[in-house]
């Protein structure tokens, strides 16, 4: 198994310096000039953002080079409950995350650069940059993050290094035309960064030797749920799921389903391995996303894992677009109700026509990421949904011997 | 092609989610273009940028009282 981000790593705690340099070589040095070369590498090498929404990292970086005082930050928010890959990186490969934030910042012109990370790993990048000692380079700053699943979103970012609550705006403008106290700003997420800081080092070509044509590179995927050991797992895009579950221990009993993607992401068949590739996944109406798989053990109730999901995400709206308050409430209601057996048929309509009212609707992607998750649920799950609508328990509810509502203990009585 | 001459510089009529409270004015104007969901809330419809229909589209976006709504040039 090649590895690449996590080549350096030791068994506890951060990589440091001197390791670094052994395993990766030294960033080497860039002047002005190398910006647009830089750029075409990165365009070559077919880097696309790995925060979830997979957009092409050069593009990113030509929207901000060489416009007037630039900035950069580095997004280590990962707000996403199944993610845990770049607190990962910025705990253990601080200096491959901080040579990704150099020279995204040499590539823009950019002097200043905002590292976003938990608390808990700024300890790490302390060190890091303490041993890194002052240079003529761009001036590093830490803040520490904002929780939230929306936190992460990247005006929300902007605006809590601003000193604002952690909350999306409307955009455009874009951060790239209107950003951090208004400056042309790259947000970059931690995982991007890091393989940036490789692409500099060995080139488009290398880069491609591992992933997909469509998706080169390799990948941190974050497993968790039914299986032996959950963990974050380095491996090249277009991996057999199959081959993860391996990696993170096996399944831990039969699995019914499987969420790609993250919260944000699509449910698919318990059964299904395809590889983790969008070309593999788009036809399961799934994506790789922020590269995490989530199993759900065949013993575990679909619906109310959904509900439970659908629920929290409803909490976690920013409270500012009335189809994301309201929607997602009401669809998390519904779905709890069918969950605990409190439901009626016609719930069923009410999902259909509330996530499809929902989607594509409020500022930032919450609303329509939460509905195309919850869409892909009720298709999965459309067998377990209507037994819990009209006798409110499913047949994995009965084995377990959950009893079913009032609803459905009158209906067991009268069959 | 500039996007003039593809005339892709048309106005659209812009809802910004925020912004909006759910007055219900802009539905209740302009029928054609915009319709309430459940709880009250906007949507913005493809017609609703329709060049025939564009003083109606004005007027709902003045009557905002939120100024949630605006017609602005389309992007992209």
């Amino acid at each position: 198994m090649s590895t690449r981000l996590l080549s350096a790593a030791v068994p506890h705690g951060p990589t440091d310096l001197a390791r670094h340099h052994a395993v990766h070589g030294p960033l080497p040095a860039l002047g002005r000039s190398d910006a647009e070369a830089l750029i075409r590498a990165v365009a070559d090498a077919g880097l696309r953002g790995r925060g979830g929404a997979g957009f092409p990292t050069a593009r990113k970086l030509e929207a901000v080079a060489f416009a007037r005082h630039p900035v950069v930050v580095v997004n280590g928010t990962e707000g996403e409950p199944a993610s845990g890959k770049d607190r990962l990186l910025l705990g253990t490969q601080p200096h491959l995350v901080l040579d990704g934030a150099v020279t995204a910042a040499r590539a823009v012109g950019a002097r200043e650069i905002v590292v976003v990370a938990p608390a808990t790993a700024h300890p790490a990048l302390g060190a890091a940059l303490d041993e890194r000692g002052a240079r003529d380079g761009p001036e590093v700053r830490l803040v520490v993050a904002a929780e939230g699943y929306v936190a992460g979103e990247e005006t929300a970012v902007l605006a809590h290094v601003e000193g604002r609550p952690a909350r999306p705006r409307v955009a455009p403008p874009r951060p790239a035309e209107r950003g951090l106290h208004g400056r042309p700003t790259l947000v970059q997420n931690v995982e991007t960064l890091a393989h940036l800081g490789l692409v500099v080092r060995h080139g488009a070509g290398w880069f491609r030797e591992a992933g997909t044509p469509e998706r080169p590179g390799t990948t941190l995927v974050s497993v968790s749920g039914a299986v032996g050991r959950r963990g974050v797992f380095e491996v090249p895009v277009g991996t057999p799921v199959d081959e993860l579950l391996r990696l993170a221990g096996g399944p831990a009993e039969p699995l019914r389903a499987l969420l790609v993607g993250g919260y944000f992401g699509a449910w698919i068949d318990g059964g299904a391995r395809p590889a983790l590739s969008d070309r593999d996944l788009r036809p399961l109406g799934a994506a790789v996303g922020a590269g995490v798989v989530l199993a759900l053990g065949a013993s575990s109730c679909p619906v109310a894992a959904v509900a439970r999901l659908g629920s929290w995400m409803a909490g976690q709206s920013a409270g500012q677009c009335g189809s994301c308050v309201n929607g997602l409430a009401a669809i998390a209601g519904v779905l709890g109700r069918l969950a605990d057996g409190r439901g009626a048929p016609d719930d069923l309509a009410l999902l259909t026509r509330w996530t499809a009212m929902v989607d594509g609707r409020g500022a930032c992607a919450h609303p329509t990421g939460t509905v195309r998750m919850i869409t892909s649920a009720t298709r999965l799950f459309a067998a377990e949904l209507d037994d819990h609508a009209h006798h409110g328990r499913c047949a994995t509810c009965a084995a377990a011997g959950r009893a079913p509502s009032v609803r459905g203990r009158h209906g067991a009585v009268a069959a | 092609m500039s996007a003039r001459e593809t005339g892709a510089a048309e106005p659209v009529l812009a809802l910004d989610p925020i912004a909006c409270v759910g007055h219900g004015l802009c539905a209740e104007l302009f029928p054609e273009g915009l319709v309430l969901d459940d709880w009250g809330f906007p949507i913005v419809l493809p017609e609703a940028s329709d060049p025939a229909l564009r003083a109606h589209a004005k007027r709902a976006a003045k009557a905002c009282p939120a100024l949630a709504l605006r017609l602005r040039a389309a992007r992209r």
